[in-house]
């Protein structure tokens, strides 16, 4: 059964529409990451899920449930703001007991003095209590439970957060850019205990980042969003060496994955320049090759191409050269190893590769299958 | 991006506001209209609003005829001129030598300035009244101006902007050979006109409004600004011609009110800037 | 090494440059604040323990005994009186009734601008005028008001004129004048709280707009609250204006106000030292809620 499902969710601001019939199907417990350039969309098309905004057009169902119309209240679902979005007034025990007594108190036991008068207002709030204790300790704040929100970290913040949005065990949590705020080191520790806590809480998650690397490594799928629009989701794996669009391709892959003109013959043969490249397609005409620059390597034979400039990475090294015939600069990355042989800037060289690594795209951007076929040249390795 | 509500769901807030907003406007809608109308129509007490006679002319007429409007105009661009004039050139140097300066005693005069937040003009007052009227100077712009020349709220609003003007800036000023007299009229406060402007609205609104300092210094026609001359008007000349009243009520709130609504975002984000004062 | 040793009697030299500067760019301001705050402050203060009366040649210091005859005069007593209660009923009133407007405007787009300059509009209109227009809309018989009540039938008082209902209607045109100014700070301090709290507590199940308010609005308004707050009890602790053209203390002292008893003792009376004394207590009432705010109140509403 579903988790999350959105079928064809449009949003215009007056004029102005931001998603264009957006469709996304998140099962349950499954880490969807949406990712995209800052101004996608895919903030919005989150605040649509938590009931934060209304769709103009489509329809949202929460664990089968339609929950197009809910009040976000309603919806069951939690949510980590960018900001934390932590209540200043109140200590962090009581941040995160807030989504619990909203749902479990009724208006009269939530009153300030009186509220602990009324009938079972006492042993409602002991329980929640008790499991307000619980989430905090299982993220190392149980020794903050007093303090407010000013006086932690931001890490510390950050798991306030996290907790406030767990510990109603939520059936579908929402994550916007929750690590943004966080200096490098704490990231990357942090990712590993959000994909933790998806294991453990086993909600569906739709976790929103323009952080790729953010996006590869923590999510079962990534969804990659552009302009409005969903252009492809897919395991890490397949977005980065399988992309089905030009702007998929281009998108995820750091450095920028190479791209060269192309054109496939009346025959079918790719070819750049005059040169066969060991491709045949089923498209006609201009193409464009993307080449990640890993795929590179630094031959006797291929393109012909001039060295630029050389930065040493560390687990790595990348050289800048451009390609002799179109002028496109193309980048290798290299094994560290390689840093201390390579040609000096301005010196001649050829980049090979296997004919397999090559990601065709048509005019549109849109990606078109070639197989290998063993050219008259030799195919370049 | 805030959604437009459709005018349905929004009409109980539009109606709420618009009821509160009449009843606000109350005290102008019938002093406007009373302006308009004749003594007998006023005296009838009826609840129509428009005159059944037009007899603006007359009443206007009368104020202009039995007060010096111009004069207490006058007064109170001279005054207010006077006292903006003198509290911008003490307070901006000032300002800037508590912002920008090294030198010993600064905290002390900063603390100085701090307490003078404190106390409100009305406690300094009678020791001036004495000094002044020693000085034979009852009467005399120099008392209506003189008290208000020192504004420690401006030396204070003053040096919380230009604490926030880059350093650089006056490196470079000072770089290029300008003096410090120099760098405070021809960098600094050009610099800081959103809060020479704020400041200005929020001096000019109190002091045209100013009651307590002209009453006690001014007895004549002579140097009475408007707040004394709509006093004079009404207790000296009108008595009970409340149409003619309404209507030097009318001429002497309309320089601020017109300047208000020519310049609405300006004054209430210049007050409201300024709100410390009060 | 060999640069600082350059430098330093360099920095020195800059270093009395720009004190003398400081100094010199000070002194006008200096000067003016000795000669028109400090120095008669000071002598209000020394005044105030003197029976000095103007026109009379020399004083004598009587210590405490202007205190002590404040204590006796029902004047003052009266006008103190009337001053608490003036400020009673204009702060609640005109805090509450700014919050609510300015939360009726910051609720929804339309209107925004035009009902925050009607609201706003007293703020700048001369006073005196308004307090005119204000004795004509209350008079007791031709007075508009009254002229409405009558239609629906009820006889209406005489608003200013009457013991019983003057300070009242003193407090209702003290409401009117400050509920803009208050307003216009409450929809600076509205449009500073975060929309993201707002979001994630629609996420978290608040049920109503009431419990919104109750979570977010009230309690991120807190700082601002306390501003208008003390603002508003130093602004109505200064109640002169509309008394001085509306009632002149009358009836029967029913309106009598600190400051116009200070104005009467000092400036018609000429009784100088008393008057300074009256000074003295105005100003510590003025000191008192300005404590209330930085020590009392001012760490129950931030939160850092």
């Amino acid at each position: 059964m579903a988790g999350i499902s959105l079928t064809s969710v449009t949003k215009s601001f007056g004029g102005n529409t931001v998603l264009h019939g957006v469709s996304l199907d998140i099962a349950a417990g499954e880490f969807v990451a949406l990712v995209g350039p800052s101004g996608c969309g895919k903030t919005t098309l989150m605040r649509i899920v938590a009931g934060i905004e209304q769709a103009s057009s489509g329809t949202l169902r929460i664990q089968g449930r339609d929950a197009t119309s809910l009040r976000a209240g309603e919806r069951d679902v939690a949510m980590v703001f960018q900001s934390y979005a932590l209540y200043p007034h109140l200590t962090v025990a009581e941040n995160i007991a807030v989504p619990l007594a909203m749902r479990r108190l009724n208006a009269w036991q939530r009153l300030p003095l009186l509220g602990g008068l009324m009938p079972g207002a006492r042993a409602t709030r002991r329980r929640i209590a008790g499991e307000v204790a619980a989430a905090a300790e299982s993220l190392g704040l149980g020794a903050l439970l007093d303090r407010r929100p000013a006086q932690l970290s931001g890490g510390q913040r950050q798991r306030v957060a996290l907790a406030r949005a767990m510990v109603r065990r939520p059936a579908a949590f929402l994550m916007d850019e929750p690590l943004s705020n966080l200096d490098a080191s704490l990231r990357v520790q942090t990712r590993r205990e959000i994909v933790a806590i998806h294991r453990r809480a086993g909600a569906a998650t739709l976790y929103v980042t323009h952080d790729q690397s953010e996006a590869l490594t923590m999510a079962d799928r990534v969804a990659v969003m552009q302009g409005g629009r969903i252009l492809q989701v897919a395991p890490p794996r397949e977005i980065y060496a399988d992309p089905a669009d030009l702007r998929v391709a281009t998108f995820i892959g750091s450095p920028r994955i190479n791209l060269l003109p192309g054109e496939a013959g009346r025959d079918g043969l790719v070819r750049v320049g005059d040169r066969l490249i060991g491709l045949r397609c089923a498209a006609r005409g201009p193409l464009t090759l993307g080449i990640r620059p890993e795929a590179f390597v630094l031959a006797a034979e291929g393109l012909p191409a001039r060295a630029e400039a050389v930065e040493f990475l560390g687990e790595s090294v990348l050289l800048h050269t451009r390609h002799e015939a179109s002028g496109s600069p193309l980048v290798l990355r290299l094994p560290p190893e390689a840093a201390g042989r390579l040609p000096a800037s301005g010196a001649a060289l050829h980049l090979g590769f296997a004919p397999g690594a090559a990601l065709l795209f048509d005019q549109d951007g849109a990606r078109r299958r070639a197989e290998a076929v063993v050219a008259r040249e030799p195919a370049l390795v | 991006m805030p959604e437009r509500t459709p005018l349905l769901r929004d009409l109980p807030r539009l109606l709420f506001l618009t009821a509160a907003g009449l009843l606000m406007l109350m005290p102008y809608i019938w002093m406007a209209a009373a302006s308009l109308k004749p003594l007998d129509e006023i005296f009838r007490a009826s609840l129509s609003l428009w005159p059944e006679r037009f007899f603006a002319a007359e009443n206007y007429g009368k104020v202009f005829e039995r007060i010096p409007v111009g004069r207490y105009l006058w007064n109170g661009v001279v005054v207010c001129g006077g006292i903006l004039a003198f509290q911008i050139l003490f307070a901006v140097p000032a300002g800037y030598a508590l912002a920008k300066l090294r030198f010993r005693g600064r905290e002390l005069v900063f603390g100085a300035v701090m307490l003078g937040l404190l106390v409100p003009p009305h406690v300094p007052a009678l020791p001036l009244y004495v000094a002044f009227s020693q000085m034979g100077l009852l009467n005399s712009y120099t008392a209506l101006i003189a008290p208000f020349t020192i504004s420690v709220f401006a030396i204070f609003l003053f040096r919380q902007f230009f604490k926030s003007l880059p350093d650089d800036l006056i490196h470079a000023a000072r770089l290029d050979g300008m003096s410090e007299m120099a760098i405070v009229w021809r960098v600094v406060l050009p610099n800081a006109w959103p809060a020479a402007t704020a400041f200005a609205i929020f001096s000019v609104v109190a002091h045209w409004n100013d009651l307590f300092w002209p009453l006690i210094i001014a007895n004549g026609d002579s140097h009475a600004t408007p707040a004394l001359g709509v006093m004079f008007f009404r207790s000296a000349e009108a008595g009970d011609d409340f149409g003619a009243l309404m209507a030097a009520a009318v001429i002497m709130t309309a320089p601020l009110v017109i300047a208000f609504l020519l310049a609405q975002r300006r004054f209430v984000e210049g007050i409201a800037s300024t709100g410390l004062k009060g | 090494m060999s640069d600082l040793a350059i430098a330093a009697p360099h920095r020195r030299a800059a270093g009395t440059g720009e004190a003398m500067a400081a100094w010199a760019l000070t002194l006008p301001a200096a000067i003016a604040y000795l000669l028109m705050l400090l120095l008669p402050t000071l002598a209000t203060a020394a005044l105030a323990f003197t029976d000095y009366e103007l026109g009379l040649d020399g004083f004598r210091w009587i210590g405490l005994g202007n205190f002590a005859e404040m204590l006796e005069d029902r004047g003052f007593l009266q006008s103190l009186r009337n001053t608490l209660v003036y400020v009673g009923l204009v702060t609640p009133g005109s805090i509450i009734g700014a919050l609510l407007l300015a939360l009726a405007i910051e609720a929804g787009t339309r209107g925004r601008t035009l009902f925050r300059a009607v609201f706003f509009l007293p703020v700048v209109s001369l006073s005196v005028a308004m307090a005119a227009a204000w004795q004509y809309l209350l008079h007791p018989t031709i007075g508009p008001l009254n002229a409405a009540l009558r239609v629906i039938g009820i006889e209406g008082p005489a608003w200013l004129s009457s013991s019983d209902t003057v300070l009242l209607s003193l407090a209702a045109i003290g409401i009117w004048e400050n509920l803009g100014f208050n307003l216009v700070l409450f929809l600076a301090g509205l449009t500073a709280i975060p929309r993201e709290l707002y979001a994630a507590a629609a996420v978290d199940g608040v049920p109503s707009a009431w419990e919104r308010f109750r979570l977010v609005t009230w309690p991120l308004l807190g700082p601002t609250t306390l501003f208008v707050l003390t603002i508003t009890m130093i602004r109505s602790v200064r109640v002169f204006d509309t008394v001085v053209v509306l009632t002149q203390g009358g009836p029967n002292k029913a309106s009598q106000v600190l400051l116009y008893t200070l104005y009467e003792e000092g400036f018609t009376y000429f009784r100088i030292g008393y008057s300074a004394a009256i000074t003295l207590v105005f100003l510590g009432i003025v000191l008192a809620s300005m404590w209330l705010q930085t020590k009392v109140l001012d760490k129950r509403v931030h939160y850092a």
